[in-house]
C-alpha cells in the first residue's frame, strides 16, 4: 500500500503535463524571436472551446476532436502571425505585451459571448471518467492517458529536435538568430512553423485541460500566469527546461492545494519570484 | 620605469567550446597610439568587452596603469578612464547631441545623482559638453536629436561621449566604419587632435588610418595575438599578408613613402 | 562660443525646454473647470485625480526609466491601506496620513528595487507580476489585518487642516485630491528637469551604452523605483482618505493593468500622459458603466491593439507629430 501521497504526485504530474503542453510553444518562439506572446492562452482556451463545441453541438467523440483543436489553433495562430505579430518583433517589449495582452481580452470577451460565462459542461464516455486501483492508490484513467499522451508528444519533439533537419534549425535560430540567418537558415519560415506548432500543441492542452481544471472564457487569464511562470522559470527556447519548469510547478500547485489550502496561489507565487533570482534567464534557459 | 597604461595578461574567454580568445597578452605603454586589427572573427571586439568588463574572462587578468581591475564592473572601469567607443553607433536617439553629451558629463561629475535641482543649476556641465562637441565640428548640430545627424556626425558623437568622461585609456573600436569618404575627414581629424595624454587602441580595418596614427600594429587571429610590430614590419611579414593583409596594405604603404 | 545663425546658447536652449508651455497653463486652469461645469460630478473628478497621480508614478519607471511593471499597484494598495489602518487607529489627520502611507509604500519600494534593478526583459515583467500578485494573496489571507473581501471599514479622515471637513458633494475631496496632484506633479516635473531626470532618459534610451559612459545605471534605477513607489503610495492614500474605503481591488491586477493601459494611451514618457490617459480612461469607464465587464475588456483590447499599431506614443504622442507636421511649411 503507497501512502497518499503518491496519489498527490501522480495527480500533480499530470497537471504539469498539461502546463508543459500549453506552455511549450510559448518557450520556443520566446527563446527565438524574444516575442512576448500573451496571447498563447488565447489559443489554449481556443483549442478548449473548439473541443466543446464539436463534443456537445455535432456529437464528435472527445479523442477526434483532439486533432481539430490542435489544427484550429495552428492555423488561427498563423493568420494572427500574418497579420499582427510579424509586425512587433523588433517592437520594445512593453508594445508586445500590450499589443497580446489586447487579442487576450479581445478573446476573452468573443468567448464570452458566444459561449456565455458559464463554466462548459463535457460529457465524456464512461471508461474515461474511471478510475484504475493500483496499491491502494486511485489513478483516474484520464489523467494516465493524458500523462501518457504528453510524454509521447514530449518525446516526439525531443527526437525531432535532435535528429531532424528542421530540428536543428529550430535550434540553431533559438542559440543565435543572427548567426543562423547569416548560416542561410530562413529563421522567418522556422519561426512561422514553430509558432504554428506550439499554438496547437497549446490549443491540445486547452482541450486537455477542461476536464482537469474546466473551461470558461477566464482561461486565457488565468492560465497565462501559469504559462509564464513555466517559461520563465523553465528558460527560454528550452524545452527540457519547460518540462520541468512544468512538473515542479504541476506538482507544488496540487501539493500545496492538497497539503496547506490556505496559503492559495502564495506559494507558487514565491517560489517562482526565488527561482527566477536565482537563476533570472531560467532553470535552463539560454538567453 | 612607470606602469603601462593598459595591459592583459593570459586572458582567454570561450563560448561552450568555441575558444573566441586565448592567451591574449597586451601592453600598452602610455600616450600611445595603437592599432588592432586582424580578420572578421579573429576576436577583436571580444577583446574590448573582456577589456571592459562587459564579457568575464574564462582566465587572465587585466591592469589599468597599476591596478588589477579584472574584478571590477564596467561602469567602475569607465571611471577610472577605462572607455571604448563602440563599431555600431549606441547613442541615444531621441536625445539631442548635447544632451548626450551632457549627461556623459554630468555622471562623471556626479551631477546626475541630484534630483532635486534643475539641469541648469549646472553651467559647467553644460559648458564642458558644449566645447567636446564643438571641437569635433558638432556645434552647430548640437540640438538636433541624434537620430537626425548624418552617419558621420553620429560617429563623431560616438567620440564625443568617450571625450566626455575623460579617459586615460580609450579603445575605439572601428572609428570609421560605415562613414562615407566625404564625411571621413573630420574623423580623422579627430582621431589626430585626441590628446596625447590619452592613450588609444584603435581596432581598424581602413588601412589608411592605421597607416597614418598608429605607431605599432598588433595583428590578432582566430582569438590569438599572431604578431606586433611597427606597420611598416607588419605589413612587410610575410605570415600577416598571407592572413589578412594582401594588395591594399602594400599600395598604402607605397602611398605612404610618397605622400 | 562660435555658433551658427538660428541657435541659441546651449543654456538658453536647456533652460527652454523646462519652460511652461501655454497648453500646460490651460490644462491646470481646466481642471477648475469641473466645480463649474460639473458640480454634480465631482467624486469622479477626484478619482480620476487619483488615477492621474497613480499614473504619473508610473511614468516616472516605465516612462522615463524604461521599466515595464505590471505590478504597480502594490504599492498603491500599500498605501491605501496603511492610510486606511492608521486611520482606523485612531488617527484620522489627512496630511500626516499620506506621509506615513507614502513612508510605508517607499520603504517596501526600496526593498524590492534591489531585486528590480538586477532585471530586464522578460524576467523583470515577471517579476513585477509575481511581486504584485503575490502581495495581493498576502492581503487577502491576512484577512484580519485587511478586511479581506469585505474591504476596510472604520476610516474616518479628519477635517482637512482642521478647518474643511469633507462634504457629500466631495467638492472639498477633489479640492484635495487635486492638490496633492499638482505638488506631486511640480515635483515630478523638476525632477524629469534634473541631471538625474536625463539618466533616467538615457537609460531608457540606450540601457547599453549607460555603463559605458559610467553611469551607476542599476543605483538609479532604485532611486527612481522607491520615488515612484512613494508618490503611487500617496495616490493610494487620497484614495482611502476620500472615499474612507480600501478593498482588495486596490491592489489587485486588474489595476496594475489598467494603470498601463491609461499611461500608454495617453502617451508615456511626456510627463502629462498618465495624466491626459486617466482622464480619457475614467471617462468612459463612467460613461460605459452600464456595460458588462467582458465587453469592457473587448473594446479595451481593440483599444490596445490600436494604440499599439497606428498610435505607438499615444495620445500625446499623435498630437506632437500632427502639431510638428502643421508647424512645419
Amino acid at each position: 500500500m503507497l501512502p497518499p501521497v503518491f496519489g498527490v504526485l501522480f495527480d500533480g504530474l499530470a497537471y504539469g503535463m498539461l502546463l508543459f503542453l500549453m506552455s511549450v510553444g510559448l518557450s520556443v518562439t520566446l527563446g527565438m524571436m524574444n516575442f512576448i506572446n500573451l496571447a498563447h492562452g488565447s489559443f489554449a482556451m481556443l483549442g478548449g472551446y473548439v473541443t466543446v463545441a464539436l463534443m456537445n453541438r455535432y456529437g464528435v467523440p472527445f479523442f477526434a476532436t483532439l486533432p481539430c483543436a490542435f489544427v484550429a489553433a495552428a492555423v488561427l495562430s498563423v493568420a494572427f502571425e500574418r497579420v499582427f505579430f510579424r509586425r512587433i518583433y523588433r517592437a520594445t517589449d512593453l508594445d508586445q505585451v500590450l499589443l497580446t495582452i489586447g487579442i487576450v481580452f479581445i478573446s476573452v470577451a468573443v468567448a464570452a459571448y458566444i459561449f456565455g460565462t458559464e463554466q462548459e459542461p463535457l460529457r465524456l464516455p464512461a471508461y474515461l471518467r474511471s478510475s484504475l486501483t493500483f496499491m491502494g492508490i486511485r489513478f483516474a484513467v484520464y489523467r494516465l492517458i493524458l500523462v501518457g499522451l504528453a510524454l509521447v508528444i514530449t518525446l516526439t519533439l525531443a527526437v525531432g529536435l535532435e535528429y531532424t533537419r528542421f530540428g536543428a534549425q529550430v535550434r540553431a535560430a533559438v542559440d543565435n538568430e543572427r548567426m543562423a540567418r547569416g548560416l542561410g537558415i530562413d529563421v522567418d519560415r522556422t519561426f512561422a512553423i514553430t509558432f504554428a506548432l506550439g499554438s496547437g500543441l497549446a490549443g491540445l492542452g486547452g482541450a486537455l485541460a477542461i476536464e482537469i481544471v474546466g473551461l470558461d472564457p477566464s482561461f486565457a487569464f488565468t492560465y497565462l500566469v501559469y504559462m509564464l511562470i513555466v517559461v520563465s522559470v523553465g528558460g527560454l527556447g528550452s524545452i527540457s527546461g519547460s518540462f520541468a519548469a512544468a512538473v515542479v510547478l504541476g506538482i507544488s500547485d496540487v501539493a500545496g492545494k492538497y497539503y496547506v489550502p490556505q496559503l492559495g496561489a502564495f506559494l507558487i507565487y514565491l517560489v517562482m519570484i526565488t527561482l527566477l533570482m536565482w537563476r533570472p534567464l531560467g532553470l535552463l534557459g539560454r538567453r | 620605469m612607470s606602469a603601462p597604461a593598459l595591459a592583459t595578461r593570459g586572458l582567454a574567454k570561450n563560448f561552450g567550446s568555441l575558444v573566441v580568445a586565448s592567451d591574449i597578452e597586451i601592453t600598452l605603454p602610455r600616450g600611445v597610439r595603437y592599432a588592432l586589427i586582424g580578420p572578421n572573427g579573429a576576436g577583436k571586439t571580444t577583446l574590448i568587452n573582456l577589456i571592459t568588463g562587459m564579457l568575464q574572462p574564462a582566465a587572465g587578468r587585466i591592469f589599468l596603469d597599476d591596478a588589477d581591475i579584472t574584478a571590477l564592473p564596467p561602469e567602475q572601469r569607465v571611471r577610472r578612464g577605462l572607455v571604448r567607443t563602440y563599431q555600431v553607433n549606441s547613442l541615444f536617439p531621441h536625445l539631442s547631441a548635447l544632451e548626450s553629451v551632457t549627461l556623459a558629463v554630468c555622471e562623471r561629475t556626479r551631477a546626475a545623482r541630484t534630483w532635486w535641482r534643475q539641469l541648469n543649476a549646472y553651467p559647467h556641465q553644460i559648458d564642458e559638453a558644449y566645447d567636446i562637441l564643438a571641437a569635433l565640428k558638432l556645434g552647430p548640430v548640437c540640438q538636433r536629436a541624434t537620430r537626425e545627424l548624418a552617419y558621420g556626425q553620429q560617429r563623431l558623437l560616438e567620440i564625443a561621449l568617450a571625450l566626455a568622461t575623460r579617459p586615460k585609456v580609450l579603445l575605439l573600436d572601428e572609428p570609421a566604419a560605415g562613414v562615407p569618404r566625404d564625411e571621413s575627414k573630420e574623423l580623422f581629424a579627430a582621431i589626430a587632435g585626441l590628446s596625447s595624454d590619452i592613450t588609444v587602441l584603435f581596432i581598424e580595418h581602413d588601412m589608411e588610418l592605421v597607416f597614418r596614427f598608429a605607431t605599432r600594429v598588433i595583428v590578432m587571429v582566430g582569438g590569438r595575438v599572431l604578431i606586433e610590430g611597427s606597420p611598416h614590419e607588419i605589413a612587410a611579414d610575410p605570415q600577416v599578408r598571407a592572413v589578412y593583409l594582401g594588395k591594399t596594405a602594400t599600395t598604402a604603404l607605397q602611398g605612404s613613402h610618397h605622400g | 562660443m562660435a555658433l551658427s545663425e538660428g541657435t541659441v546658447s546651449p543654456q538658453l536652449y536647456l533652460r527652454a525646454q523646462t519652460r511652461w508651455r501655454p497648453a500646460e497653463i490651460v490644462f491646470w486652469l481646466a481642471t477648475l473647470l469641473p466645480y463649474l461645469l460639473f458640480p454634480n460630478y465631482l467624486s469622479l473628478a477626484s478619482q480620476i485625480a487619483v488615477a492621474a497621480l497613480f499614473a504619473l508614478s508610473l511614468d516616472l519607471i516605465l516612462g522615463y526609466a524604461g521599466i515595464v511593471s505590471l505590478g504597480h499597484a502594490a504599492f498603491f494598495g500599500i498605501g491605501a491601506y496603511t492610510a486606511g489602518l492608521v486611520s482606523k487607529q485612531g488617527w484620522g489627520e489627512p496630511l500626516s496620513g499620506l506621509l506615513i502611507a507614502a513612508l510605508a509604500a517607499g520603504v517596501v519600494g526600496y526593498a524590492t528595487s534591489f531585486v528590480i534593478c538586477r532585471f530586464r526583459h522578460l524576467a523583470l515583467i515577471m517579476l513585477t507580476l509575481g511581486f504584485g500578485l503575490l502581495l495581493e494573496e498576502l492581503a487577502n489571507t491576512l484577512g484580519w489585518l485587511t478586511g479581506g473581501m469585505d474591504g476596510l471599514q472604520g476610516i474616518h479622515t479628519w477635517k482637512l487642516l482642521g478647518y474643511f471637513s469633507y462634504d457629500l458633494y466631495g467638492r472639498v475631496a477633489y479640492a484635495y485630491a487635486l492638490a496633492v496632484l499638482f505638488v506631486l506633479f511640480l515635483f515630478a516635473r523638476q525632477l524629469i528637469h534634473s541631471p538625474f531626470g536625463l539618466s533616467l532618459r538615457g537609460i531608457r534610451e540606450n540601457f547599453v551604452r549607460m555603463p559605458a559612459i559610467g553611469a551607476p545605471s542599476r543605483a538609479h534605477i532604485r532611486t527612481i523605483y522607491t520615488i515612484a513607489a512613494g508618490i503611487a503610495g500617496i495616490a493610494g492614500a487620497v484614495l482611502a482618505q476620500t472615499t474612507e474605503t480600501v478593498s482588495l481591488d486596490s491592489l489587485g491586477f486588474e489595476r496594475s493593468a489598467e494603470i498601463v493601459v491609461m499611461l500608454v494611451l495617453g502617451g508615456a514618457g511626456r510627463l502629462y500622459g498618465g495624466l491626459v490617459g486617466a482622464i480619457i480612461y475614467m471617462i468612459a469607464r463612467d460613461q460605459f458603466s452600464g456595460i458588462v465587464p467582458q465587453y469592457w475588456y473587448f473594446w479595451i483590447g481593440i483599444l490596445l491593439v490600436a494604440v499599439v499599431m497606428f498610435l505607438p506614443n499615444g495620445v500625446l504622442g499623435g498630437l506632437a507629430k500632427l502639431t510638428t507636421r502643421w508647424s512645419r511649411p
